[in-house]
């Protein structure tokens, strides 16, 4: 067999090549293409990650607010999650129930989209991705003309006494709205292209061998599905967790921030504020990290299809 | 029977239990823009196997569909016995499908798509059952396994088996074997056949592959545009077609256009192409007028002297000579202009000496040609024509576009003609 040969052959470094020198070529060529995306990684994510923690560790120097010192200082993490426990609850809580609301909207309209939509699938399409080409930002204000006291949703809510508090705006509600509608286009898609990818012949089998329709979607559909709803949660809730853009701009002053928020304020607004900053985001980058994890290994999608 | 021993569970919400033969009655479906079963009606006894052969888009499919439930006729009645189905839901039918894709569970194990029907109705047992059809099909050693680690015949099996446990009053198969390659499939035609006789339930099969119809079925119905052309035993149907379609259709046939211009005793006499041969009152559907003279490759007998009794002989030039080993399939241009196929078997090698280009008689026994109404589409080409393939029908857009497709008659391996 010659060089070429092999080489037309080939696929990846790890398989067995009788060729020895197209074997290295291959392998060589393999680490090249990993190295531009090895590299961004290491500048932009892995060092930033390392000067974080040791900034995490920092103490400050007594009496010259913003002077710190290297350390090996545990004692930031202890007194940041006392202090903040209550927006690490209120983050995870917030982020679950967009996530939750997220899906009870989506998997709706990913299955129209998937199985009714016929011609206006596209269109359908459109509408989901068209918001992304306004600002975040702005569409996020938005939220606050739309929930606004006396405005339409606020008074109709009033009206049917399904609002004692009298407004939206400044409540957890909003937050959570805005969160939902943000993350919205992350849980369409992935459940829409898995439910897409399903065979309509197999869904039929389904009522063929007895089941009905509840007990088809149930059995076959959604499970078929999952793969995509798994995706879709960890699109919305990872993002939405460390948010602070909807609390900032939907929530109010105090009752609803939520970590990112204090993440933000002790980087930019509080003097010497840094190694709580650090050690805040580490934090959640470890609750995050460990929900995940746990969350795979619950419901674990390489089984799936 | 230890296979299916388990009482019948409770049975589903709305669940018709049904038994006897199948009716199709007077059953029609137009889908939008076009019909795809026409007025049709059928008769399927009880524990017989029976085949819906047709090209593409002849309706085979959607009649298919209909009888599961997957679609609901226009007009028309579909019963089991005395029990009329039409209008309900898939569910509530004692019918099953194999389906051409299979359509296993990808999230569920080989054991657990058998006993996915089982435990909706209610079997207590259903993980037994399930054990017990992969028994049948010899799946037991792969019931752990998830469908997508499976080869496709395997997955074949699984989804026979998926469809058997359930005993169901109607077994379906929609081209259950289109996927395979030929020596699977030839194994798999046997296999299936057993498990019918063995279970003993009515097999409704759907194919366009006549071979794989007339090896299987004990009666095949042809249909074409969405109608039954001709209904009976494989034998019965190959030998004396009733229409130029199924003559082509359903193995190979020489036809030629001509006339009936007499009458002998029990013979029409034909003439086509300025030739005159004779027909058999009994095996024309036409007794005067315009008629397709027709005549099976392996009736007719290739010499290149004159036969003796002059009447049923044609003059024809070789064009083509393959040896296929048993036989030697022969192409020769009638004076018609038309393109005959002999298959002579090898039983005299002296005989191989033809070549093409030869000037040769074809000759036949008239007991062996039929005649039919001329179809002035069909019947253009004189053998196999290609018969109407309409891609765009809702069903059976994923049949295989393979050489089983009707067509170009150079394009059919030779043993396509097969005796009956």
């Amino acid at each position: 067999m010659t060089a070429g040969v092999a080489h037309v052959a080939g696929a990846g470094p790890d398989l067995p090549d009788p060729v020895p020198s197209a074997g290295r070529t291959r392998s060589l060529t393999a680490y090249l293409l990993l190295l531009p995306g090895a590299l961004w990684l290491i500048v932009f994510f892995v060092v930033p990650l390392a000067q974080l923690f040791t900034v995490s560790l920092q103490s400050g120097f007594p009496g010259y607010p913003g002077y710190y010192y290297r350390d090996v200082n545990f004692g930031t993490y202890a007194s940041a999650l006392t202090e903040f426990a209550g927006h690490f609850g209120r983050s995870l809580l917030y982020a679950g129930l967009a996530t939750l609301f997220a899906f009870v909207l989506a998997y709706p309209l990913a299955y129209a989209m998937a199985f009714r939509a016929g011609r206006w699938r596209n269109f359908m399409m459109i509408c989901v991705i068209a918001p992304f080409f306004t600002s975040f930002i702005l569409r996020t204000i938005a939220w606050r003309q739309i929930l606004a006291d006396n405005g339409p949703v606020a008074d109709t809510l009033t009206f049917l006494h399904l609002l004692p508090g009298g407004r939206i705006t400044e409540t957890w509600m909003a937050v959570v709205a805005g969160l939902t509608y943000n993350f919205l286009p992350f849980m369409v898609l992935p459940i829409y292209a898995s439910l897409e990818r399903a065979d309509a012949r197999v869904i039929e089998a389904g009522g063929d061998l007895y089941a009905n329709g509840f007990t088809t979607f149930r059995t076959v559909t959604l499970p078929m599905s999952m793969p995509g709803v798994i995706a879709g949660t960890l699109l919305t809730f990872i993002p939405a967790a460390g948010d602070y853009v909807n609390a900032e701009l939907l929530g109010s002053d105090r009752s609803t921030k939520m970590v990112g928020n204090v993440i933000e304020s002790q980087f930019f607004k509080v003097l010497g504020g840094f190694p709580t900053a650090a050690a805040l985001s580490f934090t959640l980058m470890a609750i995050i990290l460990a929900m995940v994890f746990l969350y795979i290994r619950r419901f674990g999608t390489e089984e799936l299809l | 029977m230890g296979l299916f021993s388990g009482a019948q569970g409770k049975a589903a919400r709305g669940f018709r239990e049904a038994q006897g033969d199948l009716h199709i009655d007077g059953v029609t479906k137009v889908f939008t823009d076009f019909t795809a079963v026409d007025d049709l009606t059928l008769d399927v006894p009880r524990g017989s196997f029976f085949a819906l052969l047709g090209p593409s888009g002849c309706g085979k499919t959607t009649t298919l569909r209909m009888v599961a439930g997957l679609e609901q006729p226009t007009s028309g009645r579909i019963l089991i016995g005395d029990t009329d189905l039409t209008g309900s839901r898939p569910y509530e039918r004692p019918v099953n499908t194999v389906f051409q894709s299979y359509a296993l569970f990808p999230h569920l194990t080989v054991r657990d798509n058998v006993a996915f029907g089982p435990k909706r109705r209610g079997e207590s047992d259903a993980l037994r059952l399930a054990d017990e059809a992969l028994e049948l099909v010899e799946m037991t050693r792969f019931a752990g396994r998830k469908p997508g680690q499976l080869s496709g015949g395997q997955q074949q099996r699984v989804a026979v088996a998926r469809a058997l446990v359930n005993r169901p009053e109607v077994l379906l198969l929609d081209e259950p074997l289109g996927a395979l390659d030929l020596k699977l499939r030839r194994q798999m035609q046997v296999e299936l056949k057993g498990i019918q006789t063995e279970v003993g339930l009515t097999f409704i099969h759907v194919t366009h592959d006549q071979e794989e119809a007339m090896t299987m079925a004990d009666t095949v119905a042809v249909m074409n545009l969405g109608r039954v052309e001709q209904m009976g035993h494989p034998e019965v149907l190959y030998d004396l077609p009733r229409t130029t379609f199924v003559a082509n259709f359903l193995g190979q046939s020489n036809l030629g256009n001509g006339r009936v211009v007499d009458t002998d005793g029990d013979d029409l006499v034909v003439e086509v192409a300025g030739t005159t041969a004779r027909i058999p009152k009994a095996r024309s559907t036409v007794s005067s007028g315009a008629v397709t003279f027709g005549v099976r490759p392996e009736k007719v007998r290739i010499s290149d002297e004159r036969p003796r009794d002059a009447g049923n002989d044609v003059r024809a030039t070789v064009v083509d000579v393959s040896f296929t080993g048993v036989a030697t399939q022969y192409l020769v241009t009638v004076p018609s202009g038309s393109t005959w196929m002999v298959y002579e078997q090898n039983l005299d090698v002296e005989r191989n000496h033809l070549r093409p280009g030869d000037e040769v008689w074809l000759e036949w026994s008239s007991g062996h040609a039929f005649g039919v109404a001329t179809d002035d589409d069909a019947a253009a080409s004189g053998t196999a024509a290609a018969a109407p393939d309409d891609a765009d029908a809702p069903d059976d857009t994923d049949a295989p576009d393979d050489a089983d497709a009707p067509g170009d008659p150079t394009a059919r391996p030779a043993a396509s003609v097969d005796a009956p």
